[in-house]
């Protein structure tokens, strides 16, 4: 009787769909999920729902031309992805820039960064349950959307790097912005750790959740916080410096410890050193040209161009084929939160779907970089 | 042991977390010191945006309701996606006997527009720029098609054409 109990009650695996249309895939992001009970044994991602070919486009386009896609790829640290293509082309044509552009693109890229991290702390208490911390993180959020409205003109798209330096000189409130937000938020930062990051509830829903080990992050291709978190050294900043990050003084955050909770804690301190490098540059401004004297008409010689940068989800590189036309040959675009997305499978093995949750936003994916 | 300090470390930790919202919640809710959600329509009037806020292509007009527009079509050139089309027609200039070109219609597609700015870059009379209007939902596609020229407007005189 006994036997043909259990033969008859066997468990049996399952498929769930969680998304296309899901709150906690942060946009357009099916899963795929084999489910043994609640216990998730395989994840698959299905990617390509808002595949909108910019790769493809960009070989239509000029080089001027394509700067303005690039914000709609990762379009939280939209102006660390238009730098990079004007550091390719500036690299390419050897245009040497002022140190004026240098150190603006640097506190710009400071600021995105922080914007970026500070909209991922507060959407990372909502997936897990915090709902208050969404409006908090928007608090300071606003505070440096205004900064890059009144310089830039425009609030998620800037679109304010161009080839040869910057479209507009900086707003004169610009200076009295940042020395406002560095206040303000320099205040609001030890509230985040008291709110959250103390929190009980909070710590146990990551500590050990999403394990991934050093070998198997580098293995994975992983970069950015995320594999920072697994004591992964792999700053940009550091390795390749570019604009004015040779200058200033910052450190590298990583965490041994490879769980989810490493890399929140590798984002909050990035935080601190991403204000740390904005209060040595802010009053060190440099004066001189805003922009470069370019050609009309850009052609970049024969050759294969890469340019890599950091961006808040990690290493974000662009890599240009030209033949000596306007046009490029052939754009490739190497996103960060693609690679970061291939190791869900791996962090996720035998854990619960409310940590798929949480995991999938300790990775801190933006969907359009994933699918371009 | 660890049952019950974990209890008291919970407790506390929640707590430290409930009094800065709790704080948040009764300051604002007397003093009204923190508030910065605004409430949209209402504040219609006082709403402005800053004077580089990008938001649709405008064409200058002079108050005798001339522009700077020669039909040159550079900016039609430089739009990356084709929002703008610039309508064109020659005609003898009666004083100088050249044959010259002339705006007929600007018509710029506010529905396909990316805000990228490199039409008003490229234009070397500085005849666009852009307008700080953010109201642009509409019900029908067709009614973001604009055309930039006001009626019945010339081209500033002295300029080509």
């Amino acid at each position: 009787m006994e036997e043909y109990l259990t033969d008859q009650l066997k468990t049996q695996e399952y498929f769930l769909n969680m998304g296309p249309q899901h709150p906690a895939t942060h946009g357009v992001l099916r899963l795929l999920l084999k489910l043994d009970g609640e216990i998730i044994r395989n994840v698959d991602m299905d990617l390509g729902y808002i595949h909108r070919s910019i790769e493809k486009m960009c070989e239509r386009d000029t080089y001027k031309q394509i700067i303005h896609l690039t914000d709609r790829l990762d379009y939280l640290s939209s102006h660390i992805n238009n730098e990079a293509v004007c550091l390719l082309v500036e690299k390419a044509l050897n245009i040497e820039v002022t140190d004026r552009i240098k150190v603006i693109r640097t506190m710009m890229d400071e600021l995105t960064r922080i914007s970026s991290h500070v909209l991922w702390w507060g959407v990372m208490g909502m997936d897990i349950g915090a709902l208050t911390t969404f409006m908090y993180g928007f608090r300071e959020r606003e505070m440096i959307n205004d900064i890059f409205e009144e310089t830039c003109g425009a609030r998620l798209t800037m679109n304010y790097n161009v080839i040869g330096g910057l479209r507009y000189d900086l707003h004169e409130n610009f200076v009295k912005r940042v020395k406002d937000f560095i206040k303000h938020f320099k205040k609001k930062l030890p509230e985040y750790d008291k709110l959250l990051s103390n929190n009980v509830i909070f710590r146990k829903r990551l500590e050990g959740i999403g394990y991934i080990s050093k070998e198997d992050a580098v293995a994975y291709g992983l970069n950015g916080p995320t594999a920072r978190g697994s004591g992964v050294s792999c700053d940009i900043r550091k390795i390749h410096p570019y604009s004015a990050y040779d200058r200033v003084d910052f450190e590298e955050i990583t965490f041994p410890e490879g769980d989810s909770y490493a890399r929140y804690k590798v984002r909050i301190q990035e935080m601190h050193q991403s204000l740390s490098i904005l209060e040595q540059l802010v009053d060190k401004i440099p004066e001189g040209e805003y922009k470069v004297k370019t050609k009309a008409v850009i052609k970049l010689p024969e050759g294969d161009y890469l340019q890599r940068v950091e961006s808040a989800r990690g290493d974000f590189g662009v890599y240009v084929k030209s033949d000596g036309q306007k046009f490029p040959y052939r754009v490739k675009f190497r996103s960060p939160g693609f690679a970061n997305l291939t190791a869900l499978n791996k962090m996720s093995e035998g854990l619960k779907i409310a940590d798929l949750v949480a995991i999938l936003s300790t990775i801190d994916i933006v969907v359009p970089d994933i699918d371009r | 042991m660890s049952y019950f300090s974990d209890i008291i470390n919970g407790t506390k930790t929640l707590l430290t977390g409930m009094r800065i919202t709790g704080k948040y919640f009764f300051v604002n809710l007397f003093t009204r010191k923190d508030v910065i959600t605004r409430q949209y329509p209402d504040n219609i009037d006082t709403l402005k945006m800053f004077d580089r806020y990008r938001g649709e292509v405008i064409m200058l007009h002079n108050e005798n309701n001339e522009h700077k527009c020669d039909a040159c079509t550079l900016c039609e050139k430089a739009c990356p996606n084709g929002s703008i089309e610039v309508i064109g027609d020659k005609k003898i200039n009666p004083e100088t006997g050249k044959n010259v070109r002339f705006l007929v219609k600007h018509i710029y597609h506010l529905e396909m527009c990316t805000m990228c700015g490199l039409c008003i870059e490229a234009c070397p009379q500085n005849a666009i720029a852009w307008g700080q209007n953010y109201h642009n939902t509409a019900y029908d596609r067709s009614k973001l098609t604009k055309v930039l020229n006001k009626p019945g407007s010339k081209i500033v005189p002295g300029l080509k054409g």
